[in-house]
């Protein structure tokens, strides 16, 4: 096992201590493929296209991000190269880029690659080409073994074990729970689904109707209906935005009043609380850790103010209210301080090492109290969440922050 | 014309087989990565081919051909992982799978004509990888996770890495399939298929067992892209429900008509094309921002739906039709 | 019972949403002889345009009919400039038109207005009518625009020397200039009409799934399978088509789940609503081939 490296480096909050970077130690220059004098190559890919092309303002921010970082200096004195390919959320397509990217343009790592079928079609690949798969953007648990896939590493707490805390709680507060749960037919849905299951453990009769939709459903309506007709007091909502909007809002119009909980996903209080009708939604509860940017209780915080200044200087045009926003800031934020730790030594197993040797890192937008930890045995960056319960029209964040160690 | 034109065939032919071999002496040109993707432009190749046997020569539409890759995906992609069956084995496994489900397609498409026939098409590609997910067939199908395979590995030794092999391997295939397609179409079955699509009544009236043609050209026609959808899972090595939505259905659509509807040349240009134009829609999209400086965010969706409109303006008849017609008009000059 | 109840009005209202969009897809056939694969698409772009008159400041009427005469003028625009070259062009050539179309307009939508949804408001007062629970007061709304839509089209096709023309130019264009009838311009009539009733049928939906650019993606399938069970010629049938796949699909997940109930084994779910609902509609088509409303047309040999 590795040790944690002592020459922890305390992140500045400030905005200049994100963009400029020239305090590491420099040891002797060590490249690998992608790594240089001047600079170092990254690949990305994210469906800037089709039906899942909401994501692609991950893609943006990102890039966006490079480029301030680039125009204050780079990283220790390198140029970030940072090259962001369309897969149209298709596997197939995935694979091709991947594969141009690590092969033909030869970056050095790839970072926060999005989806789930999509990243499991390059898990393989990666591993076996030995090239970083660096805080992929899924909360798949899959991405956390470092045993069988040493190259690979997630980034946000995993959907499975934030259900198994919902699950939880639902043991420990609400008396004689009849759950109904709602699912995205696919692997994110499914993800969810298990860890409330095993969460339940023996009481899983507790659930008392599963339904699912289809992304191409125009709407959950039927599915509401159904759930309200099985007689469930309480609701698990493993829905995305527009969805999970439309399932608050019609179990709201036909007068079912369960005990909401709602996946982290859609958090968003501009883009689903507010277009479900607050009526609707009084009393939700989820766990988060990341800042919505539309929640007036971050308001006045310095990390928001931060993120709202580079927002308007460096992304113009980019919405100020999408949640997408902050997770790319959050997470392009990690892999600069990877990377400026790396030092001179450019090369892909340092880059994992140093990936893996996070200690307490201050990651600005994370909710107060939560902080990256890693370690060779430990690939999951961020553990912990907060829950939080829907009061009028802002989230309320109550209890501990939870370190839940997934499995 | 006809000699001539042969000879390039074959020297093409024979190009092909010897650029893979040139990989130590151009690592640069020659590099895994192209060869893996001319492999993935063989696939689509193959998979237009069968869309073109129906459409372009029995003039039945489909918007349903994702559905037969899939088929074929899936078939090779459970016979690997469940039976350990050897990968090569797989291609025949999909073709009769693919056929069936093709042949069984075209007895109810048999009462269906053009935009109905489309309808029923378009409802089988939706349909497919919601069954995919079904409940009952998910041990089976990996449900919405998919199965991961390994890629396939060269026979008996040979020296050559997996991407020099599986380029080979879809090079080889696809030459059968063109082969068979070619002779099969000039054939008494060739002229009977494509006299249904040209005079169908007249065609009846002549004794052509219409029906019988129609579906099994259905048939034949879901075989081929089924073993498209086989050797994609071979050259992936992932099948998973969302690599089958319906757009690929249209990205074939497009593939066929951008090539030549009712041309087999013009099939192989159109997975070229298939391939190619993601690329350099994503190329151009960058380009056009970075280096002309277009504030305006110009994405890569956009440009590939501009340069469709344009390619159609020029070579309405697709890329085949027009380059012929450009040749034969400096010919007459 | 009340089950059965909820999930046939859901089902009615969601039939009202692709009726509305069918009888845009209606509407483009009847008088070009094509079916427009961007159609979605467009009255997308129509409901984002009325999204931003009304944050300009419009109330939601004004806004409603400045987008139905942009997306008019819109229609006509995308026929003269961009068809118009391709009137003698194979019908797939023309459909990979269309499909480009899709791809601009998509993009377009998302680069302007971002992907986030966006909430739409409703013009119909909250609650006074509806049957609480059942029904809600917008979607009885939905239904009621629908049918007056239809009843204009309905109308103007029959009784107006225009409507006539146009159907005249789409169905037998040679005969129709010989007597007159200036086809190009009927042609881009027709799409600017489409445009027009795909902006209504837009900023109806808007409400009910929220608007964002991928909004009509999932609808334009349901849309398609209306017009065509309907009778992909007849306004009528494809409104009577949307209720019928609505009110189906709900139904298969009711059965689903009644049968689950009753024996304890899943059979048919949520997953395969759709798919069940178009094997019925396929079915019916290979008895009916010209649709439920269509009329069988003989070929002349």
């Amino acid at each position: 096992m590795m040790r944690t490296k002592r020459r922890a480096f305390v992140a500045g909050l400030s905005a200049t201590a994100v963009l400029t970077g020239n305090r590491v130690a420099f040891g002797q220059k060590k490249y690998d493929e992608g790594a240089s004098d001047t600079e170092i190559k990254i690949g990305h890919t994210c469906p800037y296209s089709g039906p899942a092309s909401a994501y692609g303002v991950i893609g943006k921010t990102i890039q966006a991000y490079w480029k301030s970082v680039n125009e204050a200096g780079g990283i220790n004195g390198r140029k970030i190269n940072f090259i962001s390919l369309d897969d149209g959320y298709n596997p197939a397509k995935t694979v091709e880029c991947i594969r141009q990217l690590v092969e033909q343009d030869k970056v050095l790592c790839t970072f926060n690659t999005l989806g789930t079928p999509t990243n499991t079609a390059i898990h393989k690949y990666m591993n076996q080409k030995k090239v970083p798969q660096l805080y992929v953007a899924t909360g798949a648990s899959k991405w956390g073994d470092p045993k069988h896939f040493p190259w690979t590493m997630g980034f946000q707490p995993d959907y499975h074990t934030e259900a198994v805390i919902y699950a939880k709680y639902i043991l420990a507060n609400i008396k004689d729970a009849k759950i109904g749960v709602l699912m995205q037919n696919d692997d994110y849905g499914k993800d969810y689904w298990e860890g409330m299951k095993e969460g339940l453990g023996k009481e899983v009769g507790r659930v008392v109707k599963h339904v699912t939709y289809e992304v191409t459903d125009p709407t959950v309506d039927s599915q509401i209906i159904q759930l309200k007709d099985s007689g469930a007091n309480v609701f698990f909502n493993i829905a995305t935005p527009k969805f999970a909007a439309q399932a608050m809002r019609k179990a709201g119009a036909i007068g079912w009043k369960p005990a909401q909980f709602l996946n982290n996903v859609s958090v968003s209080v501009a883009s689903v609380m507010k277009p479900a009708g607050f009526d609707n939604v009084q009393g939700v509860i989820t766990a988060a850790y990341l800042m919505d940017p539309t929640d007036k209780q971050w308001e006045g915080h310095p990390e928001m103010k931060m993120w709202k200044d580079w927002m308007t200087q460096h992304n113009p045009g980019a919405s100020l209210s999408d949640a997408s926003n902050v997770f790319a800031y959050a997470v392009s934020f990690l892999m600069q301080e990877t990377l400026k730790r790396c030092g001179n030594d450019l090369t892909r197993a340092n880059l994992m090492h140093q990936a893996a040797s996070h200690h307490h890192l201050r990651v600005p937008l994370l909710l107060p109290g939560i902080t990256v930890s890693t370690s060779a045995t430990d690939y999951f960056p961020v553990q912990a969440v907060q829950l939080q319960r829907f009061k009028s029209e802002t989230w309320e964040l109550f209890g501990d922050v939870m370190h839940a160690e997934s499995s | 014309m006809a000699a001539s034109s042969r000879k390039w065939l074959l020297a093409l032919v024979a190009a092909a087989f010897v650029v893979p071999l040139l990989q130590p002496l151009l690592p640069d040109a020659v590099s895994d990565y192209r060869l893996f993707l001319v492999s993935t432009m063989m696939i689509a190749a193959i998979a237009v081919l069968g869309l073109n046997l129906l459409t372009g020569f029995n003039g039945q539409i489909s918007l349903g051909h994702s559905a037969f890759y899939a088929v074929g995906a899936y078939t090779a992609a459970i016979l690997m992982d469940k039976l350990d069956c050897p990968y090569w084995l797989t291609l025949p496994a999909a073709a009769i799978v693919s056929f069936i489900v093709g042949y069984l397609f075209g007895l109810p498409a048999l009462r269906l004509e053009g935009h109905y026939l489309a309808l029923a098409t378009f409802a089988l590609a939706l349909s497919v990888p919601q069954i995919l997910k079904y409940k009952w067939l998910e041990d089976l199908t990996g449900g919405v996770q998919g199965i991961v395979l390994s890629k396939p590995e060269p026979p008996f030794g040979l020296p050559l890495s997996e991407d020099q092999w599986l380029f080979y391997y879809c090079l080889i295939v696809m030459l059968i399939l063109y082969w068979a397609a070619a002779n099969m179409l000039n054939s008494r079955s060739g002229r009977a298929m494509m006299a249904i699509r040209d005079y169908h009544i007249a065609a009846d009236t002549m004794g052509i067992d219409t029906s019988l043609y129609k579906t099994v050209t259905f048939g034949i026609s879901a075989a081929y892209t089924g073993i498209a959808g086989a050797l994609s899972a071979s050259a992936i090595a992932f099948v998973a429900p969302d690599s089958f939505s319906f757009f690929l259905s249209i990205k074939f659509l497009i593939g066929l008509v951008v090539g030549g509807v009712g041309s087999l040349v013009g099939s192989i240009v159109g997975g070229i094309f298939y391939v190619l134009v993601d690329n350099s829609a994503q190329a151009l999209s960058t380009y056009v921002k970075s280096d002309l400086g277009l504030q305006f965010d110009l994405s890569a969706y956009t440009v590939f739906g501009i340069l469709l409109i344009l390619l159609m303006y020029l070579m309405p008849t697709g890329i085949v039709g027009g380059v012929t017609g450009v040749i034969r008009r400096l010919r007459r000059s | 019972m009340a089950q059965f109840l909820e999930q046939f009005a859901s089902g009615l209202a969601n039939g009202a949403i692709y009726a509305c969009v069918a009888l845009a897809l209606v509407m483009i056939y009847v008088s070009t002889d094509h079916l427009n694969f961007a159609q979605g698409e467009m009255a997308m772009f129509s409901t984002y345009i009325s999204w931003q008159l009304m944050n300009w400041g419009l109330s939601f009427w004004v806004a409603f009919a400045g987008a139905v005469v942009i997306s008019f003028v819109m229609g006509v625009l995308i026929e003269r400039v961009i068809l118009r070259p391709l009137h003698h062009a194979p019908i797939l050539s023309v459909v990979v038109v269309f499909i480009g179309l899709l791809a601009i307009f998509n993009s377009m939508a998302g680069a302007i207005w971002s992907y986030l949804i966006k909430e739409y408001p409703s013009p119909f007062p909250k609650s006074s009518f509806g049957i609480a629970g059942v029904i809600g007061p917008h979607q009885l709304g939905v239904v009621l625009v629908t049918l007056v839509v239809l009843g204009l089209l309905f109308g103007f096709f029959r009784f107006t020397p225009l409507g006539l023309a146009m159907r005249a130019a789409a169905q037998n264009p040679q005969m129709a200039r010989l007597v007159g009838v200036r086809v190009d311009w009927m042609l881009a009539l027709g799409w600017g009409l489409a445009a027009a009733v795909g902006a209504v049928a837009g900023i109806m939906v808007a409400h009910i799934v929220y608007l964002d650019p991928n909004m009509m993606g999932g609808i334009l399938l349901y849309a398609f399978a209306s017009a065509l069970i309907g009778g992909i010629g007849n306004p009528a049938g494809a409104v009577v088509g949307g209720f019928i796949v609505g009110v189906l699909e709900n139904m298969v997940a009711y059965t689903g789940n009644q049968i689950e109930k009753l024996t304890g084994v899943y059979i048919i779910g949520n997953g395969e609503k759709l798919t069940v609902a178009l094997i019925i509609v396929i079915f019916v088509l290979t008895l009916k081939p010209a649709g439920l409303f269509g009329r069988v047309v003989v070929r002349r040999v």
